[in-house]
């Protein structure tokens, strides 16, 4: 057995070394593909919870124009999400378990979405910073090793692409604006930019799941090399349209040739993944709440089914 | 009453149905019973919008004051929109919802096939593209129809709730005002009397095969064709119209 | 809770993007009957002008090979050139039909 497990393993790392995909039914090292269900499935659930803080202001969006991209904007969530969840349960997981397992607190989704939405320049934010990091991170993630992966990746950044574009847009006509309008773009960039910049994970040094996802390519690179990659496309952005990105530390390196930023706070994110930032448990009753209330409707559904395939 | 004056008015009831419809289907985000049905649900939404749009557009085009589809759909007073009051009731439970659907549907695919004749080529044009989006509509609560009246006693028994709760809402649909009688009198509009027959026999169909019994209730509310609502519409308005409402000098 | 939910049952989709061309797998859906897999498909993955017409088959009903009978399964056509036109010789000046 145990030499098994070593051809296995071996076989699999060669694959990986020499950049061919994973599928599902090739053999992986167990701990491959528990990594891969923990950081897939929270990436499903990220995108689901995200739809909240957005969803918010659905009802409020004050054009016929901004509601239409907003659902349709929070629709290509859900189906990222259901993307996810897809490619996940390749690995040989149901999406009831995590469901299960989200409902627990086993499974995590991105932290940022424990911040609330509280002015429709949050919209904008939103997309411009929050899906402009997430849009760096997962065009890293289109090579990654897992092949369903990676062709989720693939369709979700292609959907993607007009998320940053249109909350970019939301902001830019902000700043265009009135005093008023400027006051609460302003305000919403002050309230995100942070957990933005948080949102690709500890400083590489601090970064405990990252040994192995980079020899398994599942990772192709670091947390601080895209975070640095969005600072220096965001900064010129905002700076553009007017806006002041809230980091008096922010400076470009002419050496470098990228921004420097000030200390991000670790213990504010400590503090929200660990379940008391300003919405974790609201985000959590929302989903449970209409999961729950789902359930004589999914019920329904499966006895029908059952019905119908008793009569045909 | 001028045409012009009949045309704007019919052209706010339609354009009213789409926007108050949308408005409601939009509360599903996120609240879907399954994560497929969140994205159907915004779908549907999503093409009321687009329909409240186009027709909105229209109207404001008809009633020549510069002013644009927006100004029409959040600037108004809750007695200036025409809607049916069965698209303000509330988004309830997703049979109470799918119902809605399928009452709303059947009326709007019996009269948007007629519209697609309509004299008025704008009209016709709207229609033509309104009645394939109805169409889909009318299909997906439909088999939802089917599915929670015969899935479990529990389904079925909130189904039949939903029909008897929204029942008394129906009869609103094909009433006509004067601006409808002069409009269809020229091939412009349509006869909304004319489709309730038909109305009935297609959702006492799926009812019946979704064994549901047809309410016998004659009663029938009105008054949103009026301008006379449900109390459901000074709260949809209040959050739909707040920020245009709060900042009236801001472009959005 | 968990004995009794379900997210119903997990099918294939199939999508063609134009009138005449291959049936490609765009990915999976939820769905507990057909018509549901049908409509759901639909929604999710024609929402940009994907599709013209779409196919949904239970997972379970996809058999796949197996990666260890990847040798003998595809393997043995390397070596059949003859069954490409390039493998032919044209007398020179003949023309393509």
């Amino acid at each position: 057995m145990m030499m098994d497990a070593i051809i296995i393993e071996n076989a699999f790392q060669e694959k990986i070394d020499r950049d061919l995909c994973i599928e599902p039914k090739d053999q992986m090292p167990e701990k491959y593909r528990l990594h891969l269900i923990r950081q897939m499935s929270q990436h499903a659930h990220s995108e689901v919870i995200g739809m909240q803080p957005e969803g918010n202001w659905i009802t409020r969006a004050p054009s016929l124009r901004s509601k239409q991209i907003l659902l349709a904007k929070i629709q290509d969530e859900g189906g990222h999400g259901l993307y996810l969840y897809s490619a996940t349960e390749t690995l040989g997981i149901s999406r009831e378990e995590m469901i299960e397992q989200l409902h627990s607190g086993k499974a995590k989704y991105a932290n940022i979405f424990n911040y609330p939405s509280l002015n429709w320049a949050d919209i904008g934010a939103i997309g411009w910073l929050v899906d402009g990091a997430a849009i760096v991170n997962q065009v890293s993630l289109q090579r990654t090793s897992y092949g369903p992966y990676a062709r989720a990746m693939v369709r979700i950044c292609k959907e993607e692409s007009f998320h940053q574009r249109q909350g970019y847009e939301i902001m830019a006509n902000m700043m265009k604006g009135s005093t008023e309008q400027k006051e609460m773009a302003q305000d919403a960039m002050n309230r995100w930019w942070w957990p933005a910049l948080m949102m690709f994970g500890p400083h590489d040094s601090d970064s405990p799941n990252s040994g192995n996802a980079f020899i398994w390519k599942i990772k192709r690179q670091s947390n601080d090399v895209l975070r640095q990659r969005f600072i220096d496309k965001t900064v010129q952005q905002a700076e553009l349209i007017g806006l002041t990105v809230p980091d008096k530390d922010l400076k470009w390196n002419e050496e470098k040739q990228c921004y420097d930023h000030g200390a991000i706070d670790w213990e504010e994110f400590n503090r929200v993944i660990n379940g008391n930032g300003p919405c974790n448990k609201q985000r959590m009753d929302h989903h449970i709440k209409y999961h729950n209330e789902g359930a004589w409707v999914r019920e329904a559904a499966a006895a029908y089914q059952k019905q119908i395939n008793e009569f045909n | 009453m001028t045409q012009q004056e009949a045309l704007y008015k019919y052209l706010l009831r339609l354009g009213d149905n789409a926007l108050i419809q949308s408005y409601r289907l939009s509360e599903w985000c996120s609240r879907g019973p399954i994560l497929e049905e969140d994205l159907a649900l915004t779908n549907i939404a999503l093409d009321y919008i687009g329909r409240a749009q186009n027709l909105l557009q229209y109207a404001a085009a008809i009633e020549g004051k510069g002013h644009s589809a927006d100004h029409l759909a959040y600037r108004r007073a809750e007695h200036q929109y025409y809607n049916n009051l069965i698209t303000e009731m509330p988004r309830g439970d997703f049979a109470y919802t799918i119902v809605k659907q399928l009452f709303i549907s059947t009326f709007e695919f019996l009269l948007y096939t007629e519209l697609c004749h309509s004299k008025d080529e704008a009209i016709a044009g709207i229609a033509g593209k309104a009645i394939k989006e109805v169409r889909y509509h009318w299909t997906h609560s439909r088999d939802w129809c089917y599915r929670l009246g015969k899935g479990t006693a529990f389904s079925n028994d909130k189904l039949q709730q939903a029909v008897n709760d929204l029942w008394m809402y129906t009869g609103e649909q094909f009433e006509m005002g004067a601006e409808e009688e002069m409009l269809s009198a020229e091939g412009i509009a349509f006869d909304n009397k004319a489709l309730q027959s038909k109305w009935l026999e297609m959702v006492s169909t799926v009812l019946t095969a979704s064994n549901i019994q047809i309410p016998t209730e004659s009663y029938m509310q009105t008054g949103g064709r009026k301008g006379v609502h449900t109390e459901n519409m000074g709260h949809i308005l209040a959050e739909m119209q707040y920020l245009q409402r709060a900042y009236p000098d801001a472009t959005w | 809770m968990s004995t009794t939910d379900t997210q119903l049952d997990l099918w294939e989709v199939f999508i063609q993007s134009r009138p005449g061309s291959h049936y490609t797998h765009a990915g999976s859906v939820h769905a507990s009957d057909n018509q549901m897999a049908l409509q759901n498909a639909r929604d999710i993955y024609t929402r940009r002008n994907e599709g013209t017409s779409i196919w949904v088959v239970p997972a379970k009903y996809v058999t796949a090979s197996n990666p260890e009978d990847a040798g003998m399964f595809f393997d043995p056509s390397n070596d059949k050139m003859y069954r490409h036109p390039t493998f032919y010789k044209m007398p020179e000046g003949a023309k393509q039909i």
